[in-house]
């Protein structure tokens, strides 16, 4: 929802100082809608005003797509026309579960900044704050996965699946990137400061977005590393994406990618809602 | 549950707090704070950094809660009903709880609307607010951009969007410009002729003394000394008695007789000209000043200056309040 802000003049005009600092009364508490779209709208806002917050939507995509396209095309697959088919669907859930971990640190720097402390001694209901802000991380992701699938498909990708397929691909990853962030948002309390919430995040996703089936097939894997692998969410997801974008995706599959992101939100939800009651 | 309330309220008191307890590590930030705060005054902790104001209010306004003792808030109790409390006070923390990457009217939009007002209504109160403060001109602007004292505004502008019944100001005006700070204290001022309670915190004791109907002195969590500002002063006696020599030669003999006389310490200060002393009575100095003409030791100038709150400060504590080292942020 778009609110137009306008310089209101008659408010202006006819209020005396003292009037305007006694007149607030008090309405009802807000709806848990609406607090949540108050902080949607907030988090629009902050798109509009910092918008270099979006590179990590739009030239991050880009360039890891260009980078491993033609860096590992030739090596792995032969071809980078080949690859392409095969890296473009787990390419896209890597640059996506990456850029999750952002959600953590806006919601660490507003715990570091004072508004945090503003927010929680408001009669709203609480989880707004974050899910209101979720919300439009999904619009951030939907804007990196169309940024990314549009090179791709200009690069040579053609997904089998059709368009249907490759919306389907994109609302799995949406659903789970929602859900993956609640970890972020429980981190983003926990840590202390930016830096050792940036280092925590890259120790957790580094290693996870590489040793799963995003680059390379498993059972090219020692069989040690392929348990990992499969049970690996970034891998249960990457196998759901490739499998709906190709046109030979199973309801198993994205079943799985289901259950995944339940458990984490069912873990992860409440904690940082606990976290973020109790942080002092 | 109406009734009830009423009962409980018609005590008249804002904040009541017996043994407040808050320990971080083996430190007692708040060491077992009483606190009896009736509505509609101006109440003012006052102590150095790392005193434990912050924290007391923090836990006052259900950010943290206490590891000891028990308060309430306008009857409602502090670890049971914190969601009746939350809609009865408002905090402006010590750094701006605003978003700074947004514009003025957009923050107090975003509160109004937080607040339970709709799109519109928010819209109408976030103006009104802007015009009331001085900051129209500034609306449209990032208040990252705003100076000091803009900022300072609009952020306790975002504290009365809904005109609480219980604000905390933790150090309003702390880095603010002198005008700037006179801005605030307006403000404050107009809150409470409308019926708020305000609890600010202050390490200005010319702040607290401007302001608050009741001063807390608090030093190392705890609160050493309580009253109003004229009890406090009056605590320490009259005042300092500043005795100027025209001879550096007599300092000596004055220092003696006016500690016979007036019973305390006299400080000398490097200047060799220069004496001072707490005086308890003014009858007293009068007789001390006469035996310093008698022993013909000549005086270019005096003064009896009642005690500021710097001095009340200095007979509790044995330090001067700008003299505590500085210690860590609570947050």
């Amino acid at each position: 929802m778009s609110v137009q802000i306008e310089h209101d003049k008659t408010a202006y005009e006819e209020v005396h100082p003292l009037n305007a600092v006694a007149g607030g009364k008090r309405p009802d508490p807000p709806s848990a809608m609406a607090s949540t779209m108050a902080f949607a709208h907030r988090a629009l806002l902050r798109i509009k005003h910092v918008p270099e917050q979006m590179f990590d939507v739009t030239v991050f995509p880009i360039i890891f797509l260009l980078m491993f396209t033609y860096l590992f095309g030739g090596a792995i697959a032969g071809s980078t026309g080949e690859y392409l088919q095969f890296l473009l669907p787990g390419i896209l859930v890597m640059t996506v579960s990456q850029i999750t971990m952002y959600t953590g640190i806006d919601l660490n720097n507003d715990i570091r900044k004072g508004i945090f402390d503003r927010f929680r001694t408001l009669p709203i209901w609480l989880p707004s704050a974050l899910v209101g802000a979720l919300l439009v991380d999904v619009i951030r992701y939907s804007l990196a996965s169309a940024i990314m699938i549009g090179l791709g498909l200009i690069l040579g990708f053609r997904p089998e699946g059709g368009a249907l397929g490759v919306v389907g691909a994109v609302l799995v990853i949406l659903l789970f990137s929602f859900s993956f962030s609640w970890i972020w948002t429980a981190a983003g309390i926990i840590m202390r400061s930016e830096k050792s919430l940036m280092m925590v995040s890259f120790l957790v996703v580094f290693p996870l977005t590489f040793v799963s089936n995003v680059f390379v097939d498993p059972s090219t894997l020692p069989s040690w590393l392929q348990g990992f692998v499969n049970i690996n969410p970034i891998s249960i997801l990457a196998t759901a994406v490739r499998g709906l974008m190709h046109g030979n995706g199973t309801w198993e599959q994205i079943g799985w990618v289901v259950v995944v992101s339940a458990i984490f939100v069912v873990i992860f939800a409440p904690l940082t809602m606990y976290l973020y009651r109790r942080k002092e | 549950m109406e009734t009830r309330n009423v009962e409980r309220q018609a005590n008249g008191l804002a904040v009541e707090a017996a043994g407040l307890v808050k320990i971080y590590g083996k430190e007692r930030a708040v060491d077992g704070v009483d606190l009896v705060i009736p509505r509609g005054t101006v109440y003012g902790f006052l102590g150095p950094n790392g005193a434990g104001k912050t924290t007391t209010i923090r836990m006052l306004a259900t950010l943290i809660q206490p590891d000891g003792g028990s308060a309430t808030i306008f009857g409602h109790d502090l670890k049971t009903e914190s969601a009746a409390i939350k809609s009865r006070i408002s905090l402006t923390g010590q750094y701006a709880s605003i978003d700074e990457d947004l514009t003025g009217i957009e923050n107090l939009v975003l509160i109004s609307r937080l607040m339970g007002y709709t799109v519109k209504e928010a819209k109408l109160r976030a103006a009104e607010l802007l015009s009331a403060f001085g900051l129209e001109q500034a609306a449209k602007r990032q208040v990252k951009k705003y100076s000091g004292g803009m900022r300072r505004r609009i952020d306790i502008a975002a504290s009365i969007v809904v005109t609480p019944d219980l604000l905390f100001l933790d150090e309003p005006t702390t880095g603010l410009d002198p005008r700037s700070r006179n801005q605030v204290w307006e403000i404050v001022r107009a809150l409470v002729q409308t019926g708020t309670t305000v609890l600010l915190t202050t390490q200005n004791l010319e702040e607290a003394d401007q302001l608050a109907d009741r001063i807390a002195v608090i030093n190392q969590g705890k609160i050493i000394a309580e009253g109003t500002s004229s009890e406090l002063k009056a605590s320490v006696g009259t005042g300092t008695l500043n005795v100027q020599l025209l001879d550096s030669a007599d300092q000596p003999q004055a220092a003696a007789i006016l500690e016979r006389k007036l019973g305390v310490p006299v400080h000398t200060s490097t200047d060799g000209v220069t004496l001072s002393a707490q005086a308890k009575d003014s009858s007293i100095v009068a007789e001390a000043l006469g035996e310093l003409g008698k022993e013909k030791i000549a005086i270019s100038d005096f003064s009896l200056g009642r005690p500021s709150l710097d001095e009340v400060f200095l007979t509790l504590t044995g330090q001067s309040a700008s003299d505590q080292p500085t210690e860590e942020e609570n947050s």
